[in-house]
């Protein structure tokens, strides 16, 4: 994939511990990397008539033919079939793993089967062993980090890639279903569950080595001349401003001021609280540095001081917690949690057992709801009675979904959508899809993009940002815009690049880019490739499960006021409609 | 005035790799970080503080010069530091152990050592000013 258009993928098969090397010539012309191989190969290895847990399915990671050699391209993207929703599932990470990836010699890593024990992958170049992680069990993530780390010897580009104790398998259950993989302790691939997946196949981590020395591209003065320019672009314009700054915080704030900040199970949009939480607050009182992922200049991981007093006569502890706005909202505004060093307690509880915070935290929203209508009771959830704002609750509750014993916690491990199903209140779930939603609550175009998105993330279209902009605001330019957004950043994200670069890498740049590494493509076949990607994910979705259905939509979206007013399901509906008829058109394979 | 590199701002390094890879793919035409004159360690993984390993430009006599057997590291006339002539260079290793502070690398294709060449590249791409290019009698 780096200067030619051949895809070198590795396969490890868990099951007979075997593994091999494959080169394939026929993805990248259509599908390049990132995303669009990731997805490619899924629908090719999927077992579509197999629980997402069940050994057979595979794990796909996949960089991209810039990864690390451009700025701002960082990005790992996993395929896979989600635990959670049971649909398609497509997570991203930063970090250093596409970088070691890069350096090791892959573009692409697939897992297959279950190792019987508790394994860890060590791919050091062409070497790759699976080794025992008995003594790993149940060990969270920064001491599963650190003791493989000790245990890597010589130079080289690497990752830590592991599963808290919440993706493990234990006697009688599988992992918790939004249990997600930490990569390098700062960032993760976080939604969808992918650390299920990996407990399931009994994969507790994986380190990745990149020795290699690799060529410049031929055109090399072409190359040095793009490369200073889109730095250029990356450091000294506002593109990428906000995320350098206050980082993603920054939300929280304006969010609040809108009324589109999610409080109290999305009772309503604004938290009296927000001040405290804001990325302002957090970076004047908490934040201490910023961290990067391999080859991005811009440093948007804002890493905080959590320090606590342990016992009287001054004593302190401390630890280091990085922060986002989708965190702050998850266990702050969300839960009514309106005090800094709660919320970084509450997000370190999380991390460290190896928990999406975003799923995490709309359980935990939706069980106190449900607490309170008497839904379910606390004798159900080790005696914890969670109340608004209270983390000491909070953090008992996080510990007893981890351990899962009590029933309640049981269901939670499960998504509150699946434990709705079970004990009634799906009216009033803060999620679209089977997924809780992200940090923002802005209009149709967020609801709609949530449902409809590949992902049904926030990440997969600015339906927040179209919400905040689009004039005249008409169902067929929302749904049009939705669409089109994805179908953007299905290039960048099949480059692997960033999303928080996307004000740099327009499609223009994209092409530039690619042009001086040897790689010619215009900006109009991009534009083609990412629309063919879009609709072709669409029916690998619906081939999964998936339907664009209004019954998706909880009764609480339509009555919490957004800015754009109170939501219309009918409104809902005929967007859909108009979904439908695009699907309708859509090119078929 | 000659200058020598040095990295007197490193609490504020974020850990981006851009100076390796500037170094890599501006001198040693690689993309590749490890090829590299400047290295940027994590000590204490990634809680921990970041650290360059540099060239800290030895005064006379210089140690690698001064076990260079050819002419392929010679002093830098008029300040720290050496100069080095790749088409001069045996191969032969003795620089990399003689280099007090073992930051000379060694590039395993080219089979030559990795040397800081003071040409200000890695400060050029750090986007926090961790490096400075400074000049020194």
């Amino acid at each position: 994939m780096l200067h030619d258009e051949l895809v070198r993928i590795l396969h490890i098969d868990l099951t007979a511990g075997e593994t091999r090397v494959e080169e394939r010539t026929d993805l990248f012309q259509d599908y390049m990397g990132g995303t669009g191989v990731a997805m490619r190969l899924l629908d090719e290895l999927v077992h579509d008539d197999r629980d997402p847990l069940d050994p057979v399915q595979p794990v796909i990671m996949a960089i991209g033919p810039l990864t690390t050699i451009f700025p701002v391209v960082t990005k790992a993207v996993a395929t896979f079939r989600s635990p959670l929703t049971g649909e398609y599932g497509e997570s991203h990470a930063g970090g250093q793993f596409a970088a070691a990836l890069r350096y090791a010699g892959y573009d692409v890593l697939v897992l297959t089967g279950a190792a019987e024990r508790l394994v860890y992958l060590m791919i050091d170049g062409e070497s790759i062993e699976i080794r025992p992680a008995d003594a790993l069990v149940g060990m969270d993530v920064v001491e599963t980090g650190r003791v493989i780390r000790d245990r890597i010897e010589g130079a080289g580009h690497r990752s830590i890639v592991r599963i808290g104790p919440a993706g493990e398998v234990r006697p009688g259950r599988a992992g918790i279903r939004y249990a997600n993989v930490n990569v390098d302790t700062f960032r993760h691939f976080g939604r969808l569950g992918l650390g299920a997946v990996l407990g399931s196949k009994n994969l507790k981590a994986m380190a990745v080595i990149g020795r290699q020395h690799l060529d410049l591209p031929k055109d090399s003065r072409l190359y040095k001349k793009t490369y200073a320019e889109v730095y250029d672009r990356v450091l000294h314009t506002d593109a990428m401003k906000k995320y350098h700054e206050l980082g993603t915080p920054a939300n929280v704030f304006p969010l609040n001021e809108l009324g589109a900040l999610p409080t109290y199970n999305l009772r309503q949009g604004f938290f009296g609280e927000a001040d405290q939480i804001s990325g302002e607050a957090f970076a004047e009182n908490e934040l201490i540095t910023k961290r990067a992922c391999a080859g991005c200049q811009i440093g948007c991981i804002h890493v905080a001081l959590y320090r606590r007093p342990f016992a009287p006569g001054w004593e302190y502890e401390s630890t280091l917690v990085a922060y986002d706005h989708e965190l702050v909202y998850a266990v702050g505004s969300l839960l009514g949690v309106g005090d800094r060093p709660d919320v970084l307690r509450l997000i370190e509880d999380i991390d460290k057992a190896g928990m999406d915070t975003i799923s995490c935290g709309t359980a935990l929203a939706w069980a106190t709801e449900a607490m309170e209508r008497g839904i379910i009771q606390p004798t159900q959830f080790d005696g914890i009675d969670l109340r608004w704002g209270d983390a000491e609750r909070y953090a008992q509750g996080i510990a007893a979904i981890v351990r899962g014993e009590a029933e309640v916690a049981r269901w939670l491990g499960q998504g509150e959508v699946q434990a709705a199903r079970h004990y009634g209140g799906l009216e009033f779930v803060a999620a679209v899809g089977g997924q809780g939603i992200s940090g923002y609550w802005t209009g149709y175009a967020h609801v709609l993009g949530h449902l409809l998105g590949a992902r049904h993330s926030h990440l997969d279209n600015g339906g927040y940002a179209i919400d905040q902009k689009l004039e005249p605001y008409t169902d067929e330019a929302i749904i049009d815009g939705i669409i089109a957004d994805e179908a953007e950043r299905i290039v960048q994200t099949s480059t692997a690049i960033c999303l928080f670069a996307r004000g740099v890498y327009d499609l223009e740049t994209i092409s530039q880019a690619l042009g001086s590494v040897g790689i010619q493509r215009s900006r109009g076949q991009l534009q083609a490739m990412g629309e063919r990607i879009y609709w072709e994910r669409v029916r690998l979705r619906e081939r999964l499960g998936f339907q664009a259905q209004l019954s998706d939509v909880p009764r609480r979206f339509f009555e919490t006021p957004t800015p754009r007013g109170q939501l219309d399901p009918q409104r809902v509906a005929h967007m859909l409609k108009i979904y439908q008829a695009r699907r309708a058109a859509a090119p078929a394979q | 005035m000659p200058k020598i590199l040095t990295a007197p701002r490193m609490a504020r390094c974020i850990g981006c790799d851009s100076c390796m890879l500037a170094c890599a793919r501006m001198i040693y035409r690689s993309i590749s970080p490890h090829k590299s004159a400047i290295q940027i360690r994590s000590r204490g993984g990634v809680m921990g503080r970041l650290v360059a390993d540099i060239c800290t430009a030895c005064a006379e006599p210089v140690p690698c010069v001064e076990v260079c057997p050819t002419e392929a590291l010679t002093t830098r006339v008029g300040s720290r530091g050496m100069v080095y002539r790749k088409a001069e260079c045996i191969s032969c290793h003795k620089c990399v152990e003689a280099c007090p502070v073992q930051v000379i690398g060694w590039d395993q294709e080219e089979d030559k050592p990795i040397v800081c060449l003071f040409c200000g590249q890695c400060a050029r791409f750090c986007p926090h000013d961790c490096l400075e290019m400074v000049e020194v009698e």
